[in-house]
């Protein structure tokens, strides 16, 4: 809307450059110390080998996932809200809806390449598998349909964010009920190396440094992505600007 | 008088195309307003804005007292818009498509009966949309429109395609507009049949609406 | 000005009217009846050929296979739904009308599930014959099926009227939909394996579910279909 510079001035950037680039380079740390620690601190699991390792960037993988689909829908949620609607919210929510699809195919790679010299197989009938899966699909319809081409920018804005919430809304159900499925119908041995197994120690503490190198990925991705779509944004107004300011004096000179 | 049609500045985009570029008027109650124009000056794009279809990008809109651009759903039920489209179903006749029409206004059954006779429809009331000739499926669009009993009747091109029962009927209906408490604002090429049923006349051009200086004969 | 009479804005009222509107166009153009249902049957048969009818093993995955068939189903009767409104601009007359999202979001349900009801009828008696299974508790399927229908045809209303006014839609439209379903798919199977072949008893807390999933969906619907109708160009 053209009464919204003043929301678009303010909000060009996620993050104040200084703040971005410390988590830039934090999260860069980090990973080379998730690195580190995952591949030679921690020490091989005592029943699945090094097999075990994959889970260092599977369990962080699957923890952001969630909290993108969460983001999204929080941004969607104020977005439709009246007294909190601005445009960065729809951002925000495509954003991280991005990065989602990203995070949730890792999650879902990582852990059939951990399936395979663990179970046996590319893929389980696990409970989470299932509903990893399932996130990614409702994640990809969402991105699907940001992509579509729309005719009146905010109402696509109010569609994109209802269609966000609504699919938010499913999953709890389909975490339930797929935890609830595989539960009643357990299939003894061949599904006890749990993917989420007590672990204590060097490991738990791979694992912190892993879910903390992650978000702060996450974070200096979703700032960047934002960007994009601030400079995506501004380069289609000035377009508009543009045709209307024609319009207009093409209009006038046909009077005079 | 009072104010049916209020617009100061409007621009109204189509995509990012900007269809109506600062545009202004004023109607009032009971006038029958003409709007000619080049293709794709905005004409139609005038009328769905009146019609609380689109939404107005900036610039003020008030239409039957209602302020467009904060509420454009419950306007609605006192316009009626007969464009292109008959806005009617394939598999309904005549009468079921009116009667649809009418319960969704709260009208009574006798109306339909009555609007079906203004169109000159009654005859082919039980015949389903699919089966209706050109020139009927025209009157069946205003039919559609009338048993709403609107305050603002938008017409868009209403003389394309009628044949000259539709003509005629169309003339009645404009004609009566006033008496009504009806007011009228047509879009139409056919100027030489337009003109004398109107009072007055605008062009659109541009995206922008300019009056028309000379006086128009009113019928 | 002219008289308008009074209008009882009754959602129920409005609700049937378009409902009414929907089921009377579906009897006279017969495509539910005419292109839907055989589609229904022709994958249930089709369902035989991919697996070996003469090992047993169509009668232990029949839950399976009918839902699946009605979930095919359910995406063109939804397609078909709003495809109606898409003619001769029927989308504008409807908005012009004024009816209330909400209202106009149950009649269209409405219609759907009484076109889905009478689907898996005759595919229900399709699988029973054609797959051989037994019927152990009538009262457990049949209540699955209406848990089951009606938030298959709230979830359908809502993503057919997301869809609708997209360019994609109908490539769009099973994507979107049928992830969203997957707990209905999952809870109607279940429900069904325990009906039909197995004890029945055990299918109540899945019914539960299903009834939850449909209750939470018709209220999204009735909230969000007015706004949705509205951006769909």
């Amino acid at each position: 809307m053209s009464d919204g510079n003043d929301q678009t001035t303010v909000r060009d950037e996620l993050l104040a450059p200084v703040v971005r680039k410390v988590v830039g380079v934090t999260a860069a740390i980090s990973l080379v110390a998730l690195a580190l620690f995952g591949l030679w601190g921690a020490p091989p699991d005592a029943v699945q080998g090094d097999a075990q390792r994959v889970m260092y960037l599977h369990v962080p993988s699957a923890w952001l996932a969630y909290l993108a689909f969460f983001v999204t829908a929080a941004s969607s949620a104020l977005f439709l809200w009246k007294r909190t609607r601005a445009e960065v919210w729809d951002r925000l929510a495509g954003a991280s809806a991005e990065l989602g699809v990203m995070f949730t195919a890792l999650a879902l790679v990582l852990g059939s390449i951990w399936g395979r010299p663990v179970w046996g197989f590319w893929w389980a009938w696990d409970a989470r598998l299932v509903s990893t899966a399932l996130l990614f699909f409702l994640f990809l319809g969402y991105c699907a349909l940001r992509r579509v081409p729309a005719a009146d920018p905010v109402g696509a804005a109010k569609r994109n964010a209802i269609a966000a919430l609504i699919a938010f809304v499913d999953v709890p159900i389909v975490h339930f009920s797929v935890e609830w499925w595989r539960t009643l119908h357990q299939k003894a041995t061949v599904f006890s190396p749990e993917l989420n197994p007590q672990i204590h120690g060097v490991m738990a503490l791979t694992l912190w440094i892993g879910t903390i190198a992650f978000t702060l990925l996450y974070v200096y991705l979703l700032d960047r992505r934002y960007r994009l779509a601030v400079l995506e944004e501004g380069h289609a107004e000035r377009e508009l600007e543009h045709a209307i300011a024609e319009r207009v004096g093409a209009g006038r000179s046909v009077v005079a | 008088m009072s104010l049916v049609v209020r617009l100061r500045s409007v621009v109204c985009l189509l995509g990012r195309f900007p269809a109506l570029a600062g545009a202004d008027l004023d109607v009032e109650a009971g006038e029958i307003v003409l709007v000619a124009g080049p293709n794709g000056a905005g004409k139609t794009t005038l009328l769905r804005l009146l019609a609380g279809l689109l939404p107005p990008y900036s610039g003020a809109v008030e239409v039957l007292g209602v302020d467009l651009a904060e509420d454009r759903i419950s306007a609605r039920r006192r316009i009626a818009l007969v464009g292109h489209e008959t806005h009617c179903y394939d598999d309904l006749t005549a009468r079921e498509n009116i009667q649809f029409f009418a319960r969704a206004a709260g009208r009574a059954a006798d109306d339909v009966d009555r609007v079906l006779d203004t169109v000159a429809l009654a005859e082919a009331a039980d015949v389903v949309h699919r089966g209706l000739s050109a020139g009927q499926r025209r009157r069946l669009a205003l039919a559609v429109a009338l048993v709403r009993s609107p305050d603002l009747l938008l017409l868009d091109e209403p003389h394309a395609g009628l044949d000259a029962t539709g003509r005629d009927v169309l003339a009645g209906v404009i004609r009566d507009a006033p008496a009504a408490g009806r007011t009228v604002v047509m879009v139409s090429h056919e100027l030489e049949i337009a003109r004398p049923l109107a009072t007055r006349e605008i062009r659109v051009v541009g995206g922008l609406i300019h009056p028309v200086t000379e006086s128009v004969p009113h019928s | 000005m002219s008289e308008h009479p009074e209008r009882t804005a009754n959602i129920w009222r409005e609700a049937a009217l378009v409902a009414g509107k929907d089921l009377r166009i579906e009897a006279r153009a017969r495509v539910a009846v005419g292109q839907i249902l055989p589609f229904g049957l022709i994958v249930i048969l089709l369902f035989a050929f991919a697996l070996d009818p003469d090992r047993g093993v169509l009668a232990r995955v029949a839950p399976g296979l009918f839902w699946v068939a009605v979930l095919l189903a359910m995406l063109l009767a939804v397609g078909r739904a709003f495809a109606i409104e898409t003619h001769h601009g029927a989308r504008d007359g409807l908005r012009m009308t004024g009816l209330d999202g909400g209202a106009i979001f149950l009649g269209k349900a409405a219609a759907i599930a009484v076109q889905l009801a009478l689907l898996e009828i005759v595919l229900g008696m399709g699988v029973i014959v054609l797959y051989g299974v037994d019927v152990h508790g009538i009262g457990v399927v049949l209540l699955t099926a209406a848990a089951a229908t009606i938030g298959l045809a709230a979830t359908g209303t809502l993503y057919g009227v997301l869809a609708a006014g997209l360019r994609m839609r109908e490539t769009l439209l099973p994507l979107l939909l049928l992830p969203v379903i997957a707990p209905v798919m999952l809870g109607a199977t279940r429900a069904f394996e325990d009906g039909l072949d197995g004890v029945p008893g055990d299918a109540w807390p899945w019914v539960g579910m299903l009834g939850v999933f449909a209750v939470i969906y018709t209220t999204i619907g009735v909230m969000a279909f007015g706004a949705l109708w509205e951006e769909a160009a």
